[in-house]
């Protein structure tokens, strides 16, 4: 299963997402969210949901000196938070910008694709799916 | 409320000295849980009696509640202040992700003093407060702009706001506001003019603080309770299809829409301005503040060409709302809705309150029409419906290029005081309509609520539920507006958008404040309730408030409402017992 952003245009910035993401691990607010909500450069020109794409070939597994990160049945990575040091490496490598962070606790948060916030998004911006979408010919 | 809860922090910032510090205040928030509470307390210890609410000392306080950040729809940030327009209690809510950015910050509440001798704008990213240089800002004539460039300057994109003041806030307009996330506002009473005084052209906040709560199972039961109510329920779903817009056509309908400086109740053609009507024609996209999955944000897409080249358009993106539409629509005896659209924008990008520019304009044109001012005075030919006429006026009340604008830039009150007029002059306690003459409670509403706002006790609901069938005694009607505005002190401490007045029950309110670490009971909600009033009540008649100096203009008299004619001595013995319910002995 994977996380999928169907169509930004729905999105009306209302963030619920953000903060089911949060409400996962037992916190309010959104110090630990793992996936965003921003405006283009003012709301008058709508939003963009930025999460986890669940790479098959992660480059933020790449660059992790210390092996925390894992690849994940279906795609992206998890976390062992015990070997991570908090270098930030993954955040740099993720060119979506996806790796976000919890600076209270200096770790990355990444989204595990458990679709908790696809339950709270009111208006069908996202959606957690069986396959991964293909673009292109197989080979 | 919980020990490790940074609601507590209060973060004061001097304008005059560039410094700041950090104060750990439970003793309000345990008192009085947040908001309107704590603000209200916060503005005796820090306004000066009798201070100019435009002097440096004078302070702006912004606070956040318990249930910011941790709820759906506590999305609301409360601001308090002493108003340039009526010189007494300034409030104003405003949504945005103002409340969310400020709790993440870390804080509970932020105070604002002192002045700058040159422009700044603040940037507060977690515990650390920026002044930054804004002198290149100043004196830029759209808010859209300003907007951009603080944006581009500055980090916590998704997670941040930005306050900012337009041209009518540097000129000291007593009507500007302060807008955040370009289509949100603390509109009413002049905060934008606080700003300006200050030399302070805008206030970003961001911040990333993790909000602790007292039981994980519970804190879901309760967010899932209200999440579930929120997206099913039939009132939520009336703001997120059209937003309040869709009261234009009811209240039309039953004569309740003032139209023409309150010259009449309908319009012939308002379905053009309707939430139907500018939703079919225009409506480009929705937005929701943070945090709230109503989204009640409604945004029209007006495409217009350029006039020098063919084929060359731009497209504007304009916030509409019932207010906007009624004070710079109706009435104007505005019915076209391009028109309309173009008012609301340079409204916006003036930052001004559109509920007190459109009722300014509106005696402007009745008072030219009969001669009190004179064509050479407005060197304009006001006229209802025409739009362009309009836009030229308000550009004249933010420059304030002769003694007319000067006072038609300091409000009504001001102005009848110099110009005469007082009976067609629609202000309440100084501060200008609502669009509701739907009987005398929506005129005794604004008139006994502390801030002579509609939404401190919503008297215009009451004439719709209960003047409709039946007419009361003028103590119960005092009474019962009273209780409700007792009631509402709780929803704008707590803080919740008022839209979700019907989810937020006592109930749920308990149930959500034991999430935040707060054991109360109903009487305990009671009692702040009441107390929280009654501060905002001793503040005001501490600086000069009185129930008897209440101006009634004769206009609302003279014009039926929708169940009959309001009776004024009815209404002056609904104020003497409000302030008997309010200072009883």
């Amino acid at each position: 299963m994977r996380l999928s952003v169907k169509d930004t245009d729905r999105c009306v910035g209302c963030q619920s997402c953000m903060f089911a993401c949060n409400r996962r691990q037992g916190e309010a607010g959104l110090a630990r969210t793992c996936i965003g909500v921003h405006s283009l450069g003012g709301m008058e020109r709508g939003f963009t949901v930025v999460v986890c794409r669940a790479c098959d070939d992660p480059p933020c597994l790449k660059v992790c000196p210390t092996d925390a990160l894992r690849i994940r049945k279906g795609g992206g990575v998890l976390l062992d938070s015990n070997s991570c040091i908090g270098c930030g490496h993954c955040r740099e490598a993720c060119i979506i910008k996806a790796v976000f962070w919890a600076e209270e606790i200096n770790k990355p948060m990444i989204c595990i694709h458990c679709g908790i916030c696809s339950k709270f998004c009111p208006h069908g911006v996202i959606k957690l799916e069986e396959e991964k979408e293909v673009t292109y010919a197989q080979r | 409320m919980l020990r490790d809860d940074p609601l507590a922090n209060v973060l004061y910032i001097d304008l005059t000295k560039k410094s700041y510090r950090i104060v750990h205040r439970e003793d309000l928030f345990e008192k009085y849980l947040g908001g309107a509470g704590v603000a209200a307390c916060l503005l005796n210890e820090e306004c000066p009696e009798n201070c100019d609410p435009l002097a440096p000392e004078s302070p702006i306080i912004f606070t956040v509640g318990p249930l910011t950040g941790l709820f759906p729809l506590a999305s609301k940030t409360t601001a308090f202040f002493k108003s340039p327009l009526t010189g007494n209690l300034g409030e104003s809510h405003c949504g945005g992700r103002s409340a969310i950015a400020i709790r993440s910050a870390g804080f509970g509440a932020v105070v604002i003093k002192g002045a700058s001798l040159t422009p700044v704008y603040i940037a507060v990213h977690g515990n650390r407060v920026y002044f930054r240089n804004a002198s290149t800002l100043w004196g830029m004539v759209s808010s859209f702009t300003v907007g951009r460039i603080i944006r581009e300057n500055e980090t916590g994109a998704g997670v941040r706001t930005i306050m900012r003041i337009g041209g009518a806030g540097e000129n000291l307009v007593s009507y500007a506001c302060v807008t955040t996330e370009t289509y949100r506002h603390f509109g009413r009473l002049g905060l934008g003019a606080v700003f300006g005084s200050k030399k302070l052209k805008g206030l970003v906040v961001s911040g990333t603080h993790s909000l602790p709560v007292e039981d994980k199972k519970l804190f879901r039961e309760v967010y899932d309770e209200i999440y579930n109510a929120a997206v099913t329920s039939t009132v939520m779903k009336k703001y997120h299809d059209l937003g309040t817009a869709e009261n234009i056509n009811p209240l039309n309908e039953i004569g309740g829409l003032p139209t023409r400086n309150l010259l009449a109740t309908r319009m012939e053609k308002a379905k053009d301005i309707s939430g139907e009507d500018l939703a079919e024609h225009f409506l480009g996209r929705r937005l929701a503040c943070s945090h709230c999955p109503v989204g009640c944000i409604h945004i029209a897409a007006l495409r217009e060409p350029y006039v020098d080249e063919a084929y060359f358009y731009k497209t504007s993106m304009i916030s509409y709302d019932y207010e906007p539409i009624y004070a710079l629509g109706s009435m104007l005896g505005i019915d076209d809705p391009k028109g309309l659209l173009k008012l609301i924008e340079w409204v916006e990008k003036w930052a001004m309150d559109a509920m007190s520019a459109g009722v300014v304009l509106a005696w402007a044109t009745e008072a030219q029409d009969r001669g009190i001012i004179s064509e050479q005075e407005t060197g304009l030919k006001l006229a209802w419906g025409d739009y362009a006429v309009y836009k030229e006026a308000l550009q004249k009340i933010v420059v304030q290029e002769n003694d007319l604008y000067k006072a038609l830039a300091r409000g009504l009150d001001y102005t009848v005081s110099r110009y005469g007029g007082a009976d067609f002059a629609l202000a309440f306690g100084g501060c200008e309509m609502p669009g509701y003459h739907t009987g005398p409670g929506a005129h005794l509403g604004v008139l006994i609520g502390a801030r002579h706002s509609h939404l401190d006790n919503a008297g215009y609901s009451y004439d719709q539920k209960v003047i409709a069938k039946r007419m009361p005694e003028a103590r119960e009607i005092a009474q019962e507006l009273i209780k409700e505005e007792r009631w509402r002190q709780i929803l704008s401490s707590v803080v919740v958008c008022f839209f979700a007045r019907g989810i937020y029950t006592p109930e749920v309110i308990l149930k959500a404040l034991k999430v935040a670490g707060y054991n109360l009971t109903n009487e305990d909600l009671d009692r702040m309730g009441r107390e929280i009033h009654r501060i905002k009540y001793d503040f005001k008649m501490r600086e000069g408030f009185s129930f008897e100096g209440l101006r009634l203009p004769k206009r609302i008299f003279e014009t039926p409402g929708p169940f009959g004619q309001v009776d004024e001595g009815f209404l002056r013995k609904a104020i003497e017992e409000a302030k008997r319910e309010i200072y009883p002995g």
